[in-house]
């Protein structure tokens, strides 16, 4: 379970989240929609652990992302913005290192390994260093790294930009595979990946919560019964 | 203290996953033998020590430790790994542990990649080994005081030549404070003393004495306090900045 309760992040002059409370059960894939600088990638750094809230509270699988941080990112898989690694590593060199500090040992660490690097096509480039890989192989690296202690909770911003048109199949199609057990929460601009995958969507603009149902009936307050008309019209 | 040794060897890889650090190494035992034997005049004072090696470490390190310090946190921030990082089950300050043993063990390694010069002067004659001993562990801790004045520096901004201008200004700093009492001879004895306690923060004058073959606590306590005040900073400075 993810729980917000009044989640706000202020800058000086900018409340770049306000106020945002939901909550996400197991078996839902929630899609976070809203236009650039909405406070999409805020809202799940804040669940992820990154950046601490202004005011309110949230919680991962009953652990508090303030007091018990440690134990929410335990049970947290992330792929944050962009999927960051480190470059000069290789691809096996870079996922030893994550189950490392997944504490991952013995058959299970193997097992999960082979899992993922098969899951998402890794094998081919294992041996080769990360800033030497395409934006695809980056990005299934990233995701590779947040599987790989198969955690309860997915928080994945983006996690289809930069791949191609049948690489994007293959992640959606991976996580609805996982969507059964897991409580995942992506983020995205692409409004029918949002069809494809998820469950529910919470529009997001100028840091509040606009919209929050499901995608079939969030695109019926249309006459056209598009999704985009309906984001375009709660956004600008 | 496991997710620390998890960081560090991590991290330790990453310097030798590029040649930057066997450049560096090189360049740290070339210009260390070039001061000892050219300004120093090694051959020339006719003494089986090895103070004229020692005794430009300060100067050394003055340039050379913030290119080691400069990227410790810079790129993490400028890469965005530093997401990847604190996102990961570990806490801000193991991982601030963890990257500074790692510099500080390189850092440990180039120095003791000079041992050429130890086995020199003993062939040559027969110095205070447990003086050069002291002075290696002096050297050693100075050392890791600019290491952690360096990834300090490091964490305030996303710039690693911004990162290396701070890391030697502020060490420069610190080295200064030592000249102090020099500079300051027809002043007021109460101020005097004012300047004794400023220039008992220096590097130089607890260096010194450690490299003179004294290891007194209070010179050990110096450094560790320095070494646990510039990383606490450094943990300070990542939590208010690291998403910026």
């Amino acid at each position: 379970m993810i729980k917000t309760e009044h989640l706000s992040k202020r800058y000086k002059a900018l409340t770049a989240v306000d106020d945002v409370s939901f909550q996400v059960g197991p078996g839902e894939v929630l899609g976070f929609l809203g236009p650039n600088g909405a406070g999409k990638t805020t809202t799940m750094r804040m669940l992820a652990g990154f950046i601490a809230p202004t005011a309110g509270t949230a919680s991962i699988c009953g652990h508090d992302i303030g007091t018990d941080p440690l134990a929410a990112k335990a049970s947290l898989g992330y792929l944050p913005e962009g999927a960051p690694t480190y470059g000069e590593m290789s691809v096996r060199a870079f996922l030893d290192f994550i189950a490392d500090l997944r504490h991952l040992e013995g058959g299970r660490r193997r097992e999960r390994l082979d899992y993922v690097i098969g899951r998402l096509q890794l094998q081919s480039v294992l041996g080769q260093t990360i800033d030497t890989l395409s934006k695809g192989f980056r990005r299934r690296v990233g995701l590779a790294q947040a599987l790989l202690h198969d955690p309860p909770v997915l928080i994945l911003d983006e996690p289809t930009d930069g791949l191609d048109p049948n690489q994007k199949h293959e992640v959606r199609t991976l996580i609805g595979e996982m969507a059964s057990n897991k409580i995942i929460v992506i983020s995205t601009h692409i409004l029918e990946e949002v069809e494809a995958v998820c469950t529910r969507a919470i529009i997001i603009a100028r840091g509040r919560i606009v919209a929050d149902d499901t995608p079939a009936a969030l695109a019926a307050r249309s006459e056209s019964k598009r999704l985009d008309e309906v984001f375009r019209a709660i956004t600008v | 203290m496991r997710n620390v040794g998890i960081i560090l060897r991590r991290e330790l890889a990453s310097y030798f996953a590029t040649p930057v650090a066997y450049v560096f190494i090189l360049f740290f035992l070339v210009l260390a033998n070039y001061f000892t034997f050219y300004l120093g005049g090694f051959f020339e004072r006719g003494q089986a020590d090895l103070d004229p090696f020692f005794n430009f470490h300060p100067w050394l390190y003055l340039f050379l430790i913030p290119a080691i310090s400069m990227r410790l946190w810079a790129e993490e921030r400028k890469s965005g790994s530093i997401e990847l990082l604190m996102t990961q089950p570990v806490t801000l300050w193991e991982a601030v542990l963890g990257k500074f043993f790692a510099a500080w063990i390189f850092t440990a390694l180039a120095l003791a990649l000079t041992f050429p010069i130890w086995i020199t002067v003993n062939y040559l004659g027969s110095p205070d080994n447990r003086t050069i001993i002291a002075a290696y562990i002096g050297s050693l801790l100075l050392a890791g005081g600019f290491l952690a004045i360096g990834s300090c520096m490091s964490a305030l901004t996303r710039n690693q030549v911004i990162a290396f201008i701070l890391g030697v200004v502020v060490c420069f700093f610190f080295l200064l404070l030592g000249f102090f009492p020099a500079m300051a001879s027809n002043l007021p004895d109460w101020l005097q003393s004012v300047v004794a306690a400023i220039a008992s923060l220096s590097f130089l004058n607890h260096f010194n004495s450690i490299a003179k073959g004294v290891i007194d606590l209070r010179d050990l306590l110096y450094f560790a306090m320095l070494i646990g005040f510039f990383l606490l900073a450094t943990s300070i400075a990542l939590d208010v900045r690291k998403a910026e």
